[in-house]
């Protein structure tokens, strides 16, 4: 098995979060009703002609600084030639010569510990195509609303050495670009699609081994399968004396394998060339300079500064960070004046629970900032017991205002001592027994006494409070 | 009955504005003209006489715009720019059927100012060729001689304004397309700076060489219709962003101390004698009134045609890849057909002979391995030619020279041999390359036809040609003289 090494490079699309579409102004918005956001330029219509996005090319660029990339200074765009009915002008419009970032890195921590550094060879922006959906009726039907959607490329260079590899940078790769803020990123919606390239050498060897290619992985788990996949059967094909053919195959997901799509003879030919109907862009210093400055805080910054400023541990810290929905529902929470550490364990455990429970992602839930650090204040200053806590986080993830909610159901904490005396008075009289016990140095008795305490003010006596009046009133006795 | 060869734009709207004659009777005098041409000439695809005369009492019922010199007057518009609900072919069969559904922005602009459309004229198909005879709907004849080309792209405009049949009409110039027949038919036609007018709406050829320009009469009427379709859309972001003048303003300013280039190459072996001649004598009319001539070299100049086939046929065969008979236009569609049966099938019914052999050169010069011999030095080559201009600009104000290397010639005469046909465009293409303003103006006549006075300007100075333009033809009063045929 060691007498093998593996060579992986991986080009992923990321669809950006713009209004409008990268060439035209449709609407960018998923799930809407077939064909309903094109308009003639979508259609590849005669005589239209495209007018550049602005705001594509800037998500471009903030994604290529977030990659460590160098930006080109003077970028055109060009055609990509060829037909598919879901690409009615024929060719799409991309960045070959001049792609808006080269030359830049991302860092993965493997988990020995060690880093290693993936180089980014380009990250270019581009439009998507349509979709097709086949009727298996013997026609098939056409969706142009994805049709002109922005996207960025990002090319790996062949660093990448093994499939867990592979899984740690797009992990990274997502939740770097997630914290730009420039695309969802959500694999379900396609809004990020990998298509990997692998080859297998005998360690040694001067040359690269054939390379495969597989075809838009919508999954990153599915990624790591379908490479773990295809190493292990270039290697067998290798050791059987059989050639790699240069191919491209698909993942299967039900059996983990991989499928032969088509054998490639050459290389295709998608005669690029200038796109003559835009204009060449010059990327100013300023332009680069003010992209740079609205740059958001990395995930990696915010793990420091959890650190440092709210003492979380690292790995506390990365669980809120693996999102950037749920760092910045931590940031809110806290800026409203939650226990920063109560907070993060609140997100970390229950909500994670609740989120893993409902299969919802937090931005879908009812759960808002403000609800969470209300009930960590109604904890702390003890208006409501840890238990109590439990239902009321209940209602908040039904979207319930915890203060209003406590109110509504007196779930308010017994803590004043003139009430609370008579009810340890009576509890004392009835339990003879437990006064001796603790007389005779028996502790566990307090525990018993707090218990009848709670079941008779049906959990809302303050425990605190209630071992303080049991301790007084026990040595009165 | 209205003479349009006894009229011009500013005399149309005053008897217009003086309720001497109505849109509708002006426009009614168009559509007739317009169906009586069509047997001898075949100026026009579509003549939309419900359209025009709907447009035409529309503009009446409103009243004439006394500030607006186009209210009310009937144009015609080749084929390859989109009217909305107006069928819109590009002399193509592949959309013979097309009825668009939104507008170009020229014709959004003229609308607005009260045009009214009478119809489409012909073309080359996809706006390829010298000679208006690659139409899908058949040939089109010259205004002064029936048995010769009217010259082409725009043959259909320039034929049918030359003919006295509209006052006004739009082309488009991808290599000479409004130059050379305009010069073939003796009248005034301009092709823009690059950028100055949108191309929404032009069905592209050569994206990065299409310009919509107009074929009129005379010089003042060229320049009006100019002012009006120009400027910055932001619909095409290769439009430029500059302000749009009057440019009939300073036209009589004359062109007393104008530096004139004259470049040799332009009257080369291969130029007709006869051509050569007049423009010679136009050119020696030049001096005589006040005007500074000097020879100048532009050495690249003979490269154009090579770059410009490379360059516009690759842009062509990627433009062309749309049609594809399924969302619009011809389809050759059948039920028992594959998908590329039906894509294979449309284009092959669909595009005429010329339109493939562009299609097939474009996508062989673009095709990997022939890339950087062929387009990547074809682009080389253009900038060539622009810096030979731009040498020549540092020292003149205007360069003149022919139009074309011969008059027009005879229908039929050079379908066998494409090169032949290419070569014409020698002395227009190098405009188009280097993106200039360059108009034809007739200069007199050889052998019974009209040659054109080529005048090429700086960029975004065409008002600079309308001067220099404008002191010929008030000298010459050659506008005066016509066909004599009257539809």
């Amino acid at each position: 098995m060691s007498s093998f090494e593996t060579t992986i490079g991986l080009e992923v699309h990321v669809e950006l979060k713009t209004k409008s579409k990268a060439f035209s102004p449709s609407p960018v918005n998923f799930g809407d009703p077939a064909n309903e956001n094109t308009n003639v330029i979508d259609w590849g219509y005669p005589g239209v002609l495209p007018s550049a996005n602005k705001g594509a090319l800037e998500s471009g660029m903030t994604a290529a600084l977030a990659l460590n990339a160098q930006i080109t200074r003077d970028v055109h765009w060009d055609r990509k030639n060829y037909f598919y009915p879901d690409n009615p002008k024929s060719y799409q419009v991309t960045q070959q010569q001049t792609p808006i970032g080269h030359d830049g890195y991302v860092e993965i921590k493997k988990e020995d510990g060690t880093s290693k550094r993936i180089g980014i060879k380009e990250l270019h922006v581009e439009e998507d195509a349509g979709k097709n959906s086949h009727s298996g009726k013997g026609y098939s039907l056409v969706d142009l609303n994805r049709q002109g959607t922005p996207l960025v490329e990002i090319v790996s260079q062949p660093d990448i050495s093994s499939p867990e590899e592979a899984y740690l940078y797009l992990e990274k790769l997502r939740q770097l670009i997630q914290f730009t803020g420039i695309s969802d990123v959500k694999m379900q919606e396609g809004s990020m699609r990998v298509d990997i390239n692998i080859s297998v050498r005998p360690i040694g060897a001067a040359k690269y081994g054939t390379k495969v290619e597989i075809k838009n992985v919508n999954s990153f788990q599915y990624a790591k399968n379908a490479l773990a996949y295809e190493e292990q059967r270039q290697r067998d094909e290798l050791m059987a004396g059989h050639e790699i053919g240069q191919e491209t195959r698909r993942f299967d997901e039900p059996t983990k394998s991989t499928i032969l799509m088509r054998v490639k003879e050459g290389a295709d030919d998608y005669r690029y060339f200038p796109e003559p109907d835009l204009p060449a862009i010059h990327v100013s210093n300023d332009w680069i300079k003010k992209v740079r400055s609205r740059l958001p805080e990395t995930a990696d910054d915010r793990i420091i500064r959890y650190t440092n400023k709210f003492a979380l541990s690292k790995k506390d810290a990365a669980v809120l960070t693996q999102t950037l929905e749920m760092a910045n529902f931590y940031d809110q929470a806290v800026d409203d004046g939650a226990d920063p550490k109560r907070a993060a364990n609140y997100l970390i455990g229950d909500v994670n629970a609740y989120l893993n429970e409902t299969q919802l992602d937090l931005q879908d839930t009812k759960l808002t900032p403000d609800h969470l650090s209300g009930l960590i204040k109604l904890i702390d200053n003890g208006t409501i017991s840890t238990k109590q806590a439990k239902k009321v986080f209940t209602a908040i993830t039904d979207g319930e205002e915890p203060k209003a909610y406590v109110e509504k159901h007196g779930l308010v904490q017994l803590s004043d001592p003139t009430k609370l005396t008579p009810i340890i008075d009576q509890i004392l009289d009835n339990n003879q027994q437990s006064i001796d016990d603790f007389k005779g140095g028996k502790d566990r008795a307090i525990g018993y006494l707090t218990g009848q305490v709670m079941k008779e003010t049906h959990g809302n006596a303050n425990p605190k409070i209630v071992h303080e009046i049991l301790l007084t009133e026990l040595k009165k006795r | 009955m209205t003479d349009f060869f006894k009229e011009n734009l500013t005399s149309l709207h005053k008897k217009l504005v003086d309720k001497e004659i109505s849109s509708t009777e002006l426009t009614k005098e168009a559509l007739n003209k317009s169906k009586s041409s069509q047997s001898e000439i075949n100026a026009f695809i579509t003549i939309d006489d419900q359209g025009a005369l709907k447009r035409a009492a529309e503009v009446d019922a409103a009243g004439i715009d006394a500030n607006n010199i186009l209210s009310g007057i009937p144009f015609a518009i080749k084929d390859n720019i989109i009217t909305k609900g107006l069928k819109t072919t590009a002399a193509s069969h592949i959309l013979d059927n097309f009825v668009p559904v939104y507008d170009a922005t020229v014709i959004e602009k003229l609308n607005k100012l009260g045009i009214v459309t009478i119809g489409k004229t012909n073309m080359d198909e996809f706006a390829m060729g010298g000679s208006t005879e690659t139409s899908y709907f058949g040939k089109t004849a010259n205004a002064w001689d029936h048995t010769k080309v009217p010259g082409g792209s725009s043959g259909g405009s320039a034929s049918s304004v030359a003919s006295g049949v509209i006052p006004a009409a739009l082309g488009s110039d991808t290599g000479g397309s409004i130059r050379q027949p305009a010069a073939f038919n003796g009248i005034v036609g301009l092709k823009p700076t690059y950028g100055r007018v949108s191309r929404w709406g032009l069905i592209a050829f050569g994206s990065s060489l299409d310009q919509i320009g107009p074929l009129t009469r005379t010089v003042k009427d060229n320049a009006r219709v100019l002012s009006a379709i120009s400027g910055k859309d932001r619909r095409d972001t290769t439009s430029e962003d500059q302000s749009v003048p009057d440019f009939t303003k300073g036209i009589e300013k004359g062109v007393k101390d104008l530096r004139i280039a004259v470049p040799k190459e332009y009257f080369a072996s291969g130029i007709d004698e006869g051509v050569k001649d007049v423009v010679k004598k136009a050119i020696a009319k030049y001096e005589s009134l006040g005007a500074k001539v000097d020879e100048v070299s532009l050495p690249h100049s003979k490269y154009g045609i090579a770059a410009y086939y490379i360059l516009a046929s690759s842009e062509a065969s990627s433009n062309l890849e749309r049609f594809d008979g399924i969302r619009y236009g011809f389809s050759a569609r059948k039920d028992d057909q594959t998908l590329e049966d039906l894509y294979v099938q449309t284009r092959s019914e669909g595009f005429g002979d010329e339109v493939k052999r562009r299609i097939m050169l474009g996508t062989f010069a673009l095709s990997a391995g022939f890339y950087d011999a062929y387009f990547k030095k074809a682009a080389q080559v253009r900038t060539l030619i622009v810096d030979d201009f731009t040498k020549v600009f540092e020292n003149h104000d205007i360069i003149l020279g022919p139009t074309t290397t011969s008059p027009a010639f005879d229908l039929g005469s050079e379908n066998d041999d494409p090169v032949k046909m290419y070569m014409n465009d020698l002395l227009t293409i190098p405009v188009n390359l280097a993106g200039l303003p360059g108009m034809s103006i007739n200069a007199g006549f050889t052998a019974g036809l009209p040659v054109g006075l080529q005048i090429i300007g700086k960029r975004f100075d065409e008002s600079t040609i309308y001067k220099t333009a404008y002191a010929f033809e008030q000298d010459s009063q050659l506008f005066t003289k016509h066909p004599g045929v009257n539809f």
